[in-house]
């Protein structure tokens, strides 16, 4: 197996683990944090803060140190401007992340638990994403 | 004092190395909906690394989950209408919008992207506001 399928395998598997640890697998916790007019719950801010403060420190080192240790560059957007795309694109994310409590990664990491409700939702989610590729690609 | 905190700073920090990790290591940036939406539409010599990081991570979470004593446990019970919805719009809105609260969260926010901003104050925004109006204003969840 090359090594960029052991370093991909790798680091798929410590998100797995902090997602999990953290309890970001727990769409209860997630709305918690939502549910700002509720009881609110600060789970989520400890784990968006240790992740950012992480790369915010780390990045911008790796990037300036030219290219990648195994692949010959960085593939890293460059888009700069903010359109209509990217912002009723957030907003509708925003509206199903408030709805059920899951974004991507969490959804997923269920399917490893065996959880019915990524059952559900991941078939969903996959579709939701090639029915904009079907519209507007 | 809220003592979930110190396993949520510490999976964060996990999160964070394996972004960091992938970056450093393969020049890629771990978000999710894009590692996910290049896996369903794939493009020559970029499909394998992300099936292996997908497949690290639905493993990981799961023996984590089976195994760990007092792990959380995924919900059960939700509206299985309410989660077909959701999938939809968070398949479709990260699709459109390039990223998600990973992409634009733990990536963009990292090297500090005003554009990842931007797409992270408008989700976190509407996620509040969807919240809001089921639980407190329609009483529906």
């Amino acid at each position: 197996m090359s090594r960029l399928l052991v370093s991909a395998l790798v680091a798929g598997a410590l998100f797995g683990l902090g997602l999990a640890m953290s309890g970001m697998t727990d769409a209860r916790i997630v709305l918690g944090f939502l549910d700002v007019a509720g009881a609110f719950d600060p789970t989520l801010m400890f784990v968006l803060a240790g992740a950012v403060a992480t790369t915010a420190l780390l990045f911008t080192p790796i990037l300036r140190g030219g290219h990648p240790l195994f692949a010959s560059a960085f593939q890293v957007s460059n888009l700069k401007h903010i359109d209509a795309p990217l912002l009723a694109g957030a907003a509708l994310f925003g509206i199903g992340w408030g709805i059920a409590g899951y974004c991507p990664g969490p959804a997923l990491a269920g399917l490893g638990a065996g959880s019915l409700e990524s059952l559900w939702f991941v078939p969903a989610m996959l579709a939701g994403s090639l029915l904009h590729r079907l519209l507007f690609r | 004092m809220f003592e979930a905190w110190i396993p949520a700073l510490a999976g964060g920090v996990l999160i964070g190395l394996s972004s960091v990790l992938l970056l450093w290591l393969n020049g890629r940036i771990a978000g999710i909906s894009g590692i996910m939406n290049g896996v369903l539409l794939p493009k020559s010599g970029e499909t394998s690394w992300r099936i292996a990081f997908l497949l690290g991570l639905i493993a990981a979470a799961g023996l984590y989950i089976a195994f760990v004593p007092g792990a959380p446990q995924p919900r059960q019970g939700f509206s299985t209408t309410g989660l077909i919805i959701a999938g939809l719009l968070v398949g479709f809105g990260t699709s459109m919008g390039n990223g998600c609260t990973s992409g634009h969260g733990v990536c963009g926010l990292g090297r500090f992207s005003v554009r990842s901003l931007a797409a992270v104050l408008v989700f976190m925004a509407t996620a509040m506001l969807t919240t809001f109006l089921l639980r407190h204003v329609w009483g529906l969840s």
